[in-house]
């Protein structure tokens, strides 16, 4: 088994290949075409137009309420977004929500994933309970945190005074500031995502040949050097795509907040002042301009992270 | 691995399970516990107990509402829009899905870089600015409000990430056994058809899960590119009332999502059968 040595950069094989492209070759070359094309052309098809269409107008003064108004105005939105007060505030908003909610999920996930792997009882059943949070609809999710943690409605506060012995306020508003409102609006996105990583994490960790740790045990390696240097070097690709999409996702949180404060108390994030801009101001352009921003925010954060992990999915493994 | 492991880890490991699902089962319990409330028992503290989470007076109002009531001609066609559309759209994109990343982790074609890049691009840029030229475009080739309508953005909004977890599942699988079939003669197609995709099962059964809970979730698309033979229940519960105008339908909606749960915790049971054997299974060992 040398899963590790498989995917060592091969730095001669391209010079090898040019020089001759043999049928073999040709063939997997439109075999390859052949499989990965229906996925990239259905791609395509759905979002081409509409994301053009959005850069396009992303360069006009335009307000749906008056279309004849409309006027290129080059990249003036862009200027405009970027130097507001406002928009640097949903900025930061959206990065703290997604730090703290990325760091927290990454070690919950990987404990969780650690213990449905090796777990004997109760296997199924812990598999099962996980997921059942991803499978809540955000909106639905949202709503019962917010009533769980509002004073009237609520029972945290209720708990909370139950096991500080009476020493929290019962009256305690989590909704009356900026970090207590973004306390519960991470608490229900934590709740809600931390199944995608762990279901994601324990896919890596069941794919790792466990020869390969159990050889290290008896050359006398701790659990944390096992972990360390066997089990995350072999899962990395899994916890790149894990790490990669959960923070993609997350700097795009929409429905939560929106539930919880409706971006009161500096609780506005990225996704929501576009959708202001788009649906309640009716600043086609300005929106457009703000979600292209959004957009390129999102593919600079994959592109780190994608060089980051140095992982590279397009090498063929396996192969001399 | 099982047999190797001592008595006492698999009772420490046991132990560790409580944490993890009461802190999944809390929330949960919470929305069934809200859904048992009546309009009155919501903000009142003395109609519940248990520190105002379990109602005194437990009622099935809100069920009766949403399987026989108002909004009983709402709910279930959603329910079923949703369960149809979602699960065509999973299973399109796996198989589409698959395919690609086979081909992306296991043979040499140029454009691999911009198939991955593609789909990250398509699948990060904001649903809400995608939206309105989308709803133009179905309204003209007559596609608003119709089932093909609402999973073709589904397969948008899953391939992507069903691409990537698949290449990067299928890069780590190892290869020796495919390449051994192709010594002993076997095509690429017979070596993946043959071979690979046992191996490949438990990483596919994974993604098919994460892309129906993507689409079961999505309340954008549902919203703008339907109105009544298409929508699903993220977006009819928006048109939720309560009993009357002017009380929010707070109980019917956590009702709704109880019911609603019941077919995707089978579901999930059904799937996980398929990720437990097939991760279980030692076949590539020695």
């Amino acid at each position: 088994m040398t899963i590790a040595a498989d995917r060592a950069p091969k730095t001669d094989k391209p010079v090898t290949r040019k020089r001759t492209i043999t049928d073999r070759a040709r063939g997997e070359r439109s075999l390859g075409w052949r499989l990965a094309g229906p996925a990239f052309v259905v791609m395509l098809f759905v979002t081409l137009y509409p994301i053009l269409y959005a850069i396009y107008l992303s360069l006009f003064n335009y307000r749906l309420t008056d279309p004849s108004g409309r006027k290129f105005v080059f990249l003036q939105n862009y200027g405009v977004a970027l130097t507001d007060s406002l928009f640097w505030q949903c900025f930061v908003t959206t990065f703290i929500i997604v730090i703290v909610t990325l760091a927290v999920e990454l070690v919950l996930g990987m404990a969780i994933a650690l213990v449905m792997n090796r777990i004997v009882m109760p296997r199924r059943t812990l598999r099962t309970v996980v997921l059942i949070p991803y499978s809540i609809i955000t909106v639905v999710s949202a709503f019962s945190w917010l009533y769980a943690a509002r004073v009237d409605t609520g029972f945290f506060n209720h708990w909370l005074h139950f096991l500080t012995f009476g020493g929290f306020n019962l009256d305690y508003n989590w909704f009356g500031g900026r970090w207590s409102s973004l306390t519960i609006i991470c608490l229900s996105e934590i709740w809600k995502t931390t199944p995608f990583m762990s279901l994601l994490l324990l896919a890596g960790l069941a794919q790792i040949d466990s020869s390969m740790e159990e050889a290290a045990q008896v050359d006398g390696a701790t659990w944390w050097q096992r972990f360390y240097k066997v089990v995350i070097p072999n899962m990395k690709a899994a916890l790149m795509v894990a790490v990669l999409f959960r923070t993609l996702d997350a700097i795009r949180i929409y429905d939560n907040p929106y539930v919880m404060t409706a971006g009161a108390n500096k609780t506005l994030t990225l996704s929501m002042l576009v959708a202001n801009e788009t649906i309640n101001r009716v600043e086609i352009g300005m929106g457009s301009a703000l979600a292209v921003i959004l957009f390129v925010i999102v593919l600079i954060v994959a592109f780190i992270f994608v060089r980051g992990f140095k992982v590279d999915l397009t090498t063929t493994g396996g192969r001399n | 691995m099982d047999s190797t492991m001592s008595t006492k880890s698999k009772w420490w490991l046991s132990g560790a399970s409580i944490p993890i699902m009461v802190w999944t089962l809390v929330p949960i319990v919470w929305i069934f516990a809200t859904s048992l409330k009546s309009d009155a028992a919501l903000g009142d503290q003395s109609k519940n107990t248990f520190g105002n989470f379990w109602p005194k007076s437990p009622t099935w109002a809100n069920y009766k509402l949403i399987f026989n009531g108002g909004a009983k001609d709402l709910f279930l066609p959603a329910l079923w829009h949703s369960i149809v559309i979602c699960l065509s759209a999973t299973i399109i994109s796996v198989v589409l899905a698959t395919f690609c990343a086979y081909a992306i982790s296991r043979l040499d074609f140029p454009g691999k870089k911009l198939i991955l890049t593609t789909a990250l691009a398509v699948s990060f840029f904001p649903v809400i600015a995608m939206v309105t030229p989308l709803f133009n475009l179905w309204r003209q080739i007559g596609l608003f409000d119709t089932i093909p309508g609402l999973i073709i953005p589904y397969l948008a909004l899953t391939l992507p990430l069903s691409i990537w977890i698949l290449s990067a599942f299928f890069q780590q699988i190892p290869w020796e056994m495919e390449q051994a079939a192709q010594v002993d003669g076997a095509t690429s197609w017979q070596a993946f058809r043959k071979v690979v995709a046992p191996l490949a099962a438990p990483g596919v059964f994974t993604t098919a899960i994460i892309a129906f809970f993507t689409a079961w979730n999505d309340f954008v698309f549902s919203l703008n590119l339907t109105s009544s033979n298409a929508r699903t229940v993220p977006a009819a519960l928006a048109f939720f009332t309560g009993a009357s105008q002017f009380t929010q339908p707070t109980g019917a909606i956590c009702a709704a999502a109880v019911v609603v749960t019941i077919p995707v915790v089978i579901l999930v049971l059904l799937f996980q059968r398929r990720i437990v054997s097939g991760l279980t299974s030692g076949a590539v060992k020695g």
